[in-house]
């Protein structure tokens, strides 16, 4: 039959990042439901259990030893990253949550996360509004559009943009694309520049190491994730839906808009929360196109400035005096907390439909 | 049969990658230029190769040409052992090698006791003193992209001013006024300093403080103090930034103005416009004087940034090796003092071309002298 | 262009029935933009490859670039090669897989075999998923936090392959886990029915079935660490020389090499961080193109 075409699926989604994580607790129930019906029995009555063998014991203890294992390191993230930073909050002298001024002097230590956090979510954000779209786009051109010969292939080009490292991205980002935006840019200053997001910032249009760039970066970055997590779930549309719509005379659109998307729409959601976790958290893109600033973010697309992973990494030299160092650590579990919701969310949207199973 | 094929797979990779790690080189012969006619080493000293064999420095990105060229050197010299440079700037080169976790630590600015890097630096040199040698000296330029303009000359106080935001046009008449004949364009003016602790930025405020008084108004430091413009990670960060930009200015290293291609001002202080280069920087240099006690060669650089002297370019860098005069182990000490001892002579031979100024021979004497008695 | 063509699934669309001007407007309107989409998507890959490939391709081409090290080369200095930056990207990532593949292997074995329902698997899923979003930098700073401060431990190699399993774990976790439920569950009654222990059954019918995906699945994960840079910023210096000893001294790779040289501010500069751009392209595909050739070569033959 097509066993092997059911043995390569799986692994051609994992070429792209995270692409399969969103299918795999729906796949986990059925496999569970069908070792429920016929698979070897695990309950108090098992044949198997007869014959528990100290190879046996000592194998399960193993594999429940790494399930373990994984779930403390978790733990321990946190954890290690509270105690780190602790004694720098403590001498910390300005107000960590809300003091937008960060001095990680160890002699006088007064820094506040805001600005950072500011910048972050908006760069983001921002990378989440153009990539969401465009994503959807893809996933419904190559799961309902594309000839279905090319509809592979063309899926594994999009894969590709998930293979390209970040920091080539980051390099591209601010020696090709920054410089070749500066007339759009300014364009857009010029012509919009009376909404806020718009306005002059303090960044150099011309040299263009600005938000916006960042945030196309990021945007293409994240193109990949939310498409390969949508398209799996836009392929596991009933047939018969779309049959239905279909007899009923509904054109293409409209068999998407009425089918597709309203079976899909939880699991796109997730996807793009997925990605904005992604965004982030990214580190040396954002780094190597940013300009650094001595301001305050003022909520527009121009300004440059730090996220809190790239700030993490522009001192990462420096990490030498403990106090220092923790400053920068409780940046990053502010970082952790944050990604962790949203990862967390993201899973949550997925978990409560069965329908993707 | 599985398995087996898998192990087959398997071994093939790993006779790969043993094939691979068979086949890498640390020996090479430089290509390309660097054979111009530089000046001839000013001293060259026995060296006693050996003890520790990778060094590990790290500090101002100011130094990072020189040291690449005084580590060929040591290469050449010592062969077998090698030296690491992390050009991640003065701060962290302080802060890295008070920590212990450097050998060298390589710095803009001599340490400060009141900031406590005298005492933490004793500490790690198991309570003696440690030293600051200025092995490296060279010009700051003032580099700018105007479109149109070229033979840009500023004064101190010209300076001063765009620097802290009092000019703020290109075409300001103050800007005219010491550039006579030259057509000033009508575009702002975007500062690039630097965003991270930098000795660069303190020696340019420093300088901004001694030679432009009253006009530049604001304090030296590490951080820029001046308030205006875009920030940018490292000489390499502004120098991308001024070449990308139209009506950038910034101060970086003469080799990052070299590298880049970039155009310098000339400096104005009273006696005539001098450019950026060697000969006005060392003309600069010999009005230095030494501050530090014995073997601790600190430099007074306040005089030599408010000299006038006609030909000489003042706003220069020295920047410091900052060693431990005792307490690292046999090994080390062993090769810090090869490593030093090469730098301070057959090293200097390259420092012309990589955008710094050989040591003047008085200088030379002394730092020998100190590199002899670290022990 | 007829609607249906393109579903396998579906019947014939209803062409006997007209279709107002509208909404054949809006369907080729959708069409259209579906489309532009993906063409949109292209455009930043092409630029990009051709970006990396245009700059950096002709110093790849040297053969002293695979062989040498920039050792004792000023940043004036053309010539040497990224060899350092190869073996220790590789090192790094093979190290890193040493220590990451065995635990995966063992989660994805207890999802699948042991936990089935129970709470601690849940527990494991949850924990998986969220480990897959930890970003770089945050498994850096554990790292540093964990390693080098709280042990004492110097910056080192070995402290990148650490932070760098953190972010390969749930990546082989996941694709171990898929592969293990495929297995069809005849397979493991068969193995029982002869009276063979459940772990054995496991090591020697379940994992040999599943193998060559996994095999595939680890090498997709190993090119994916290998273009993290967070981590090697934070926990280990940059050297110009060739070190092969993962736990001390500074040890250079390909993005540490991209970052450091990137304050290169010349031709020379440029020449090696492209190049480096080159190389870790190469390296990735590789690994990638590696992953599929061991899938096609070891897979079972089921018909």
């Amino acid at each position: 039959m097509s066993d092997p075409v059911s043995v390569e699926r799986p692994v051609t989604r994992n070429g792209s990042r995270g692409g399969s994580a969103s299918t795999s607790d729906a796949e986990a129930k059925i496999s569970s439901n069908v070792q429920g019906a016929g698979g070897p029995p695990t309950g108090t009555t098992a044949p198997a259990k007869v014959i528990t063998r100290p190879g046996d014991r000592i194998f399960k203890a193993l594999t429940v030893g790494s399930g373990v294992f994984v779930v403390v390191m978790i733990a321990l993230i946190g954890i290690f990253l509270l105690i780190q930073a602790i004694p720098s909050l403590t001498e910390n002298k300005a107000n960590f949550l809300f003091s937008r001024d960060w001095s990680a002097d160890p002699a006088d230590l007064a820094f506040g996360v805001l600005d950072l956090l500011l910048v972050t979510v908006f760069s983001s954000v921002f990378a989440l509004l153009i990539a969401m779209p465009v994503s959807l786009g893809i996933a419904l051109f190559l799961t309902q559009y594309a000839p279905r010969k090319l509809a592979r292939p063309f899926a594994y080009v999009i894969d590709l943009l998930a293979a390209v490292p970040s920091i080539i991205y980051g390099l591209w980002g601010a020696y090709v694309l920054a410089p070749a935006m500066g007339p759009f840019t300014k364009w857009l200053n010029d012509t919009l520049g009376f909404i806020p997001i718009f306005a002059k910032g303090s960044s150099d249009l011309g040299i263009g190491q600005t938000i916006f760039t960042a945030g196309i970066v990021l945007a293409v970055m994240l193109l990949p994730i939310i498409t390969a997590i949508s398209r799996e779930v836009f392929d596991r549309t009933p047939p018969m839906q779309v049959e239905g719509a279909l007899a009923l005379g509904a054109t293409k659109w409209e068999v998407v808009r009425t089918t597709v998307l309203p079976f899909g729409k939880a699991g796109y959601i997730s996807a793009s929360m997925l990605g904005l976790g992604r965004a982030l958290g990214e580190t040396i893109a954002v780094l190597i196109i940013l300009s650094a600033t001595t301001q305050h973010f003022s909520w527009t697309l121009f300004d440059g400035g730090d996220t809190i992973a790239s700030k993490i990494a522009r001192a990462a030299q420096e990490f030498n005096d403990p106090r220092g160092a923790g400053a920068y650590i409780a940046a990053g579990l502010v970082l952790f907390v944050l990604t962790f919701v949203v990862n967390a969310f993201a899973r949550a949207i997925i978990a409560g439909h069965k329908e993707y199973e | 049969m599985n398995i087996k094929r898998h192990a087959s797979v398997l071994s093939l990779i790993a006779v790969g990658a043993l094939a691979l790690t068979a086949c890498g080189s640390d020996s090479n012969t430089p290509a390309g230029s660097n054979n111009s006619a530089a000046p001839a080493p000013t001293k060259t000293a026995e060296v006693e190769c050996g003890g520790k064999k990778d060094l590990v420095a790290e500090g101002s990105s100011a130094q990072k040409g020189a040291i690449e060229a005084f580590t060929a050197a040591y290469v050449a010299k010592c062969p077998g052992q090698q030296l690491a440079y992390t050009p991640s700037g003065s701060g962290a080169g302080v802060k890295q090698f008070n920590a212990g976790i450097v050998d060298i630590g390589g710095s803009d600015s001599a340490l400060n006791k009141d900031k406590g890097e005298v005492d933490a630096a004793a500490t790690r040199c198991k309570s003696n003193p440690a030293w600051n040698l200025p092995l490296v000296f060279g010009p700051v330029g003032i580099a700018y992209k105007v479109d149109g303009v070229k033979d840009l000359v500023l004064t101190p106080e010209v300076t001063a001013k765009i620097f802290n935001g009092g000019i703020a046009k290109w075409n300001d008449p103050a800007i005219a006024a010491v550039n006579k004949g030259a057509t000033l364009p009508d575009t702002a003016i975007i500062v690039i300093f630097r965003a991270d602790e930098s000795g660069t930025t303190d020696n340019f405020q420093k300088y901004l403080k001694a030679s432009a008084k009253d006009a530049w108004g604001k304090d030296a430091g590490k951080k820029f103090n001046g308030g205006v413009g875009q920030g940018a990670q490292g000489s390499a960060g502004i120098a991308d930034a001024i070449s990308a930009g139209n009506g950038t200015i910034g101060y970086i290293e003469w080799s990052y103005v070299q590298d880049k291609k970039l155009s310098a001002a000339k400096i104005d202080s009273g006696a005539g416009p001098v450019e950026l280069g060697a000969e006005g920087a060392a003309a600069a240099i010999k009005s230095a004087k030494i501050k530090g006690t014995g073997n601790d060669l600190v430099i007074d650089l306040d005089a030599l940034y408010a000299s006038k002297t006609a030909g000489a370019y003042p706003l220069v860098l020295a920047t410091y090796e900052i060693v431990c005069s005792k307490g690292y182990d046999a090994d080390t000490a062993k090769a810090v003092k090869a490593f030093l001892t090469t730098a301070a002579t057959d090293g200097q031979a390259a420092l012309a071309d990589a955008g710094y100024v050989p040591l003047p021979n008085e200088f030379q004497e002394k730092l020998l002298t100190a590199i002899k008695a670290i022990s | 262009m007829t609607a249906a063509t393109d579903f396998d699934r579906p019947a014939t669309a209803p062409a006997f029935q007209q279709l107002s001007g509208a909404r054949k407007a809006k369907n080729r309107i959708a069409t259209v933009l579906v489309g532009a989409t993906f063409v949109l998507a292209l455009v930043p890959l092409v630029w990009l490859l051709v970006t990396v490939i245009s700059k950096g391709f002709e110093h790849v081409l040297n053969g002293d670039w695979w062989q040498k090290s920039l050792a004792g080369l000023t940043s004036r200095q053309f010539g040497g090669g990224v060899y350092h930056a190869i073996l220790g990207t590789l090192l790094q990532g093979l190290v890193c897989a040493v220590i990451a593949v065995p635990i995966a292997i063992m989660v994805a074995i207890y999802l699948v075999e042991y936990g089935k329902r129970s709470r601690l698997a849940k527990a494991v899923t949850f924990t998986v998923d969220i480990l897959s979003g930890v970003p770089s930098i945050v498994a850096a700073l554990f790292i540093y936090a964990l390693w080098i401060t709280t042990m004492g431990q110097p910056r080192s190699a070995f402290a990148v392959s650490l932070a760098l399993v953190l972010l390969m774990i749930p990546v082989v976790v996941r694709t171990t886990e898929e592969l293990l439920k495929i297995v069809p569950d005849e397979l493991r009654e068969a193995a029982y029915a002869l009276g063979i222990p459940k772990w054995k059954t496991i090591v020697k019918i379940v994992i040999p079935t599943a193998m060559s995906g996994i095999i595939t699945g680890i090498s997709l994960a190993i090119a994916r660490v290998m273009g993290e840079t967070a981590p090697v910023l934070v926990l280990v210096g940059y050297t110009t020389f060739i070190n092969y000893n993962p736990f001390g001294g500074s040890m250079a790779s390909l993005p540490l090499l991209m970052t450091s040289e990137r304050l290169t501010t010349n031709e020379v500069g440029e020449a090696r961080v492209w190049g480096a751009a080159v190389t870790l392209i190469l390296i990735i595909t590789v690994f990638n193109l590696l992953g599929s050739l061991i899938s096609k070569m070891t897979s079972l033959k089921t018909k």
